[in-house]
Parts: structure tokens; sequence; C-alpha cells
């Protein structure tokens, strides 16, 4: 390719270039702004109206009261409160464990499609699935997780998504059961990354295997871990879901997220507005946590 | 057994001449052994639940009233799977689902892949700006649009339809970029020499970057359609009419309406785990390798 000739058509092609380039982002542009930009500049304003689900147009306009009352309210913190607690209930298992298995799996050559099938299968089902499974497993009386608990000598079994105390902690048992298959996948791939010759070198020079994973193989994966860390964090803070159909928020609100709460002040009380206004902190509030996460990940990556 | 082993075998390394490295590898294939066993042990707890929900949809209801935490049954049956196939619900949420998926993937493919090229390869103002402003819309959840998606949908008459499931879920920005960096890594001179025949901008694309690309589309397939076929939320609020439902909202109305017996609960949860299962063992490395890229490179 001559300068000459791309001197020559660059004036005449800029302009074709920009009509080109803009229709190509349109059809994508069309939507991205239809329902991710515009729906986000919604909230920001909906908040600030007494908007409703059933009638047309915004409402009234009622300045900071809607932010009042949620930044007042209780049930918002509480559901924060849950949100956070079933968040950290989850992360921290689903990076552990999934970082376990991947390791241990990696030291084996054959028989990975059946760990693969195992841990990952159940990544596959939709949450209903994972929904009707954990019910059946958890129900009082007949369920498997009783069964299992009075095997190992304890009498009085809780009443696991009936009990306040337990409800959380058995859709986090489901939920590490469900979703552990994504980290288990990529703390994998990255393993099968690092090149033999590492593990063999550290070898010879007398590292046992349990020194090796320690000092060599686990510093290794710090993209992996970024990675893993900001996406489990961020799906931990969406959950919704399996909350939705296995207590619908409680008992006694005691599992109720903050994305739920948005969802009853929505649509089952057609408080629009206010749901935005939700919506909108929660996102912040996500934001935030994301940021603050995203910086302690990088600075532990840069120390190791 | 595994007691003996490492007891007799350090007998033999003191007495061989090389003993470092022997004992080395020793305590190497103990280690190997006891991962392993804990790692086969774990394997088959994690298949625990698909193995009850199956037991528990193959025996005859009343046998479950009689012996709930029982796992076996002395006559199983698929009249559990009849009687869901028979109802008739299930095969319209497979359809649904099939449908609103694929449109949701083939939309999402080309608009994602054609703005990602311009991103990657047109030299125009605003490149980066436009770029960023895409990729910012990762740290916008979508669940958290839900009011405004909903009221734009109502307004115009969609609800209840397949667009309504389908049009939220093309802007799927994680694709854009997944486009653009494998764009990236595609010689520029390639490019430019079709430029320099004469080609234009859409042919470069249809007929050179995009054949190229397959690993970058089948990734991008691959976790579209898992993405959207699993998708909850959303076609929940969408869609009311049972007959216009995805498998997971119509599996969902299961408990919630229907009242029915454990076992054909069961069944459904079974018949609902089905085609991604499948699709997943004839796939699998393909699937394993296109969400470790999505997510890696």
């Amino acid at each position: 390719m001559s300068t000459a000739t791309s001197a020559g058509t660059s004036a005449r092609t800029a302009g074709s270039t920009r009509w080109t380039a803009s229709g190509m982002l349109l059809p994508f542009g069309a939507f991205y702004v239809m329902f991710l930009l515009g729906p986000l500049l919604y909230t920001a304003v909906a908040g600030f109206f007494n908007d409703s689900l059933v009638k047309d147009g915004p409402g009234k306009w009622v300045g900071t009261a809607n932010y009042a009352e949620a930044l007042g309210s209780p049930e918002f913190w509480s559901s924060l409160g849950h949100t956070l607690w079933f968040t950290v209930l989850t992360t921290v298992p689903l990076m552990l464990l999934a970082l376990t298995l991947a390791l241990m799996t990696d030291r084996f050559s054959r028989g990975k499609w059946f760990f693969r099938l195992a841990f990952f299968a159940p990544f596959m089902l939709p949450s209903s699935v994972i929904a009707l499974l954990f019910m059946w497993i958890y129900a009082d009386q007949i369920g498997l997780a009783q069964g299992v608990v009075k095997w190992f000598g304890v009498q009085a079994a809780p009443s696991w998504l009936g009990d306040p105390n337990w409800a959380m902690i058995s859709i986090a048992v489901a939920t590490i059961w469900w979703t552990i298959g994504f980290n288990f996948v990529i703390y994998l791939a990255a393993l099968q990354e690092i090149p033999r010759d590492v593990h063999e070198a550290a070898a010879i020079d007398g590292a046992g295997p349990w020194q090796r994973i320690r000092l060599v193989i686990v510093p290794m994966l710090g993209r992996a871990t970024t990675l893993v860390a900001v996406l489990q964090l961020v799906a931990s803070l969406k959950v919704f879901d399996q909350i939705y159909m296995m207590t619908n928020g409680g008992p006694d609100d005691a599992t109720r997220p903050s994305l739920l709460y948005i969802f009853q002040t929505g649509f089952t009380d057609g408080r629009a507005g206010y749901a935005s206004t939700v919506a909108l902190l929660l996102f912040l509030i996500i934001l935030l946590i994301s940021l603050v996460w995203f910086a302690l990940i990088r600075r532990t990556e840069k120390e190791v | 057994m595994t007691t003996l082993t490492p007891a007799a075998s350090r007998t033999t390394t003191e007495a061989a001449p090389s003993e470092p490295r022997r004992k080395r590898t020793d305590s190497e294939s103990l280690f190997n052994r006891v991962t392993l066993g804990v790692l086969i042990a774990l394997a088959l707890l994690w298949l625990v639940p698909i193995a009850w929900a199956l037991a528990t949809s193959l025996r005859p209801p009343n046998d479950i009233a009689t012996n709930p935490t029982s796992w076996v049954s002395d006559n199983p049956t698929l009249s559990s799977y009849q009687e869901i196939l028979s109802a008739g619900r299930i095969q319209y949420w497979y359809l649904n689902s099939f449908i609103t998926s694929s449109l949701t993937t083939l939309l999402a493919v080309c608009t994602t892949s054609l703005a990602a090229f311009a991103l990657s390869r047109l030299k125009f103002r605003y490149r980066r700006p436009v770029f960023l402003v895409i990729l910012a819309g990762v740290m916008i959840p979508p669940q958290l649009l839900m009011i405004p998606q909903f009221l734009t949908l109502q307004s115009t008459g969609m609800l209840n339809t397949y667009w309504a499931v389908i049009l939220p879920q093309v802007p799927n920005v994680v694709s854009v970029f997944v486009f653009k960096q494998f764009f990236d890594g595609i010689p520029v001179e390639l490019t430019d020499a079709a430029r320099a025949d004469g080609a234009s901008w859409l042919r470069i694309y249809w007929q050179i970057v995009m054949p190229l690309s397959r690993p970058a589309i089948s990734a991008v397939t691959i976790f579209v359609f898992v993405w959207s076929w699993n998708n909850f939320l959303w076609p929940l609020l969408a869609v009311t009419d049972p007959q216009m439902m995805t498998l997971p909202v119509g599996l969902n109305s299961v408990q919630d309406a229907f009242g029915l017996p454990q076992a054909q609960l069961m069944a459904s949860a079974v018949l609902g785990a089905l085609p991604l299962l499948t699709v997943f063992l004839f796939f699998q490395r393909r699937i394993v390798e296109g969400i470790a890229g999505t997510g890696l490179k």
C-alpha cells in the first residue's frame, strides 16, 4: 500500500468513513440507547416524580421526597443488608472452593471431563430448576437435607427455608452448588495456561506439592482471581431469581434482597417513582462497592 | 492399604542410593492419591441433588407419600413424565425459549460484531469516546432497569409477545468487547490490502473479518444463548400468558399454580434441565472454552 494513494484518497474517504462508521454503529446503538442508556436516564429522572405504573405520564414532581423516604426506610436498609449478607455468604466460598477444586482437578491429566461435568453442569440449569430441586431438598419433615442432618444425630433439624436464621444460609448453599462451575472453569483455564516447565522447575528446586501451590501457582493466577472476584461480586449483589422463587423474601422479610424490594414496590405496589429511586441508589452502591473491591484486589495482586 | 504403602515404600527408599528423589515422588503420589479421593468424593456429592431429583421423578406418587426420604422405588414409573408432557404446556415453553433465545442471539451477534468492527477498523472522530460509553454499559445491571424497560414495551403494546422478551436482551455490551478484542488481533495488512483493492468496509466485514472470527462468534453465540435461555426476571415481567412463557418462567408457574405432586415437580425439573444439559454434553469443550475465553481474553 503506497503512501501516495492513501494520502490522495484519505481526504475523500474521511467523510464517507464517518458515514460508514455511523451506519455500522447504528443498529447496536439504537438497542443500546433504547434499552440501556435511556432506561438509566429514566430511572435517574423518575425518582424525582411520584410516578406510577398504572397511570400515563411521570406523575407529580416530588423533589427529593422519594430519596428521603428510601434513606429513612428500615425496609430499604434491611433489604440492602440482606443483599450484602448474601454476597458475603456466597462470594468467599465461591472463590476459595472454586480455586481449590480447580487446583485439585488440574493435577490430573485424565478424567478432567468428569469433574468438569460434575461441577459445571449445574451452572447450565435455569434458576427455576434450582428452585424446584432445592425446595424439595429443603422440605420440612420429608426433605433430603433434614434426613442427612438426622442421620448425623441431630434430633430437631431446623426448617431450612422457614427459619429466619437459616433461610439465607440455605439459599446461599443452593447458590454455591448451582454457580460454582463458572468460577471453576475460569480457574481451570488459567491453570492450564501455566507452562509445565514452571511446575517442573519448582519440583526440581525441591518444593513439595503444597509449597508449589502456595508459592508458585496461586500467585500466577492474579488475573483470573481479579476477574472471578469482580464478576462474582456483581452477580451476588444482583441476587433475585432463586430467592424470589424459594422464599419470596420470607420468612418475615428475612431474605428479601434489594432487587426484590424494588420489584415489590414497583410492580406489586405500582410505585414506579419510588422503585426507581431505590434502583438508582442500588446502582450507585453496587458501583461504589465494585470500585473499592477492584482497587483492593489490584493492590493485593501487586503485593503478591 | 493407604496406611501401609507409604511406610513400605519409605523403607525401600532408605535402602536405595538415590533417596531424596525417590522420597519426593513417594510423597507426591500419596498427595495425588489423597487429592483424587477427595475430589471424586466432592464430585459425587455435587451430583447428589440431580440424582435425587431423577430418583424422585421415577417414583409413583403414593410411594413418596408413604416413604418420602427413600431413594428407590419397588416399581419405578415414567408416569410423571407422561403426565407433564400430556399437559402440553412444557412443549410450548421449549418452543418459546428456543425462538426467543435464537433470535436474541442472532440479533446480538449481528449488531455487536458490526459495531465492534467499526470500533476496531474504522478511523473516525469520537472513536474512543464512543467505545468508552459502550464499555461503561457493563456497569449497568440490566435488572435495575426493569421498570423503564417495562414501561417502554407496555406503551408500545408489545408485552406478551416474543419481541418483548427479545429486544431488551440484545444490547449485550460484553459481546462488543469480545468481538473488538478479536478483531484487533486480525492483521491490519489484510484489511488494508482489501481496502486498496477498492472493497467497501461492509464487504471487508462480511467477507474477510467475519469468516476469520469463528472462535469469537461461537463464544458470543454460546454465551448469549445460554444467558438468554436462562434469563428469568425479564421474561417474568414481559410475559403473563402461559402459552407465551419461556421455560424458566413456565417452570416457576408450575410450582405456584398447579399444585403438582412431588414426582411431577421433579419430572418438570428434569425436563427443564434437559435441553441445556444435552447441549452441554455434546459441546462440553466448546462451551467451557467459550466461557473461559469470554472472560479471560
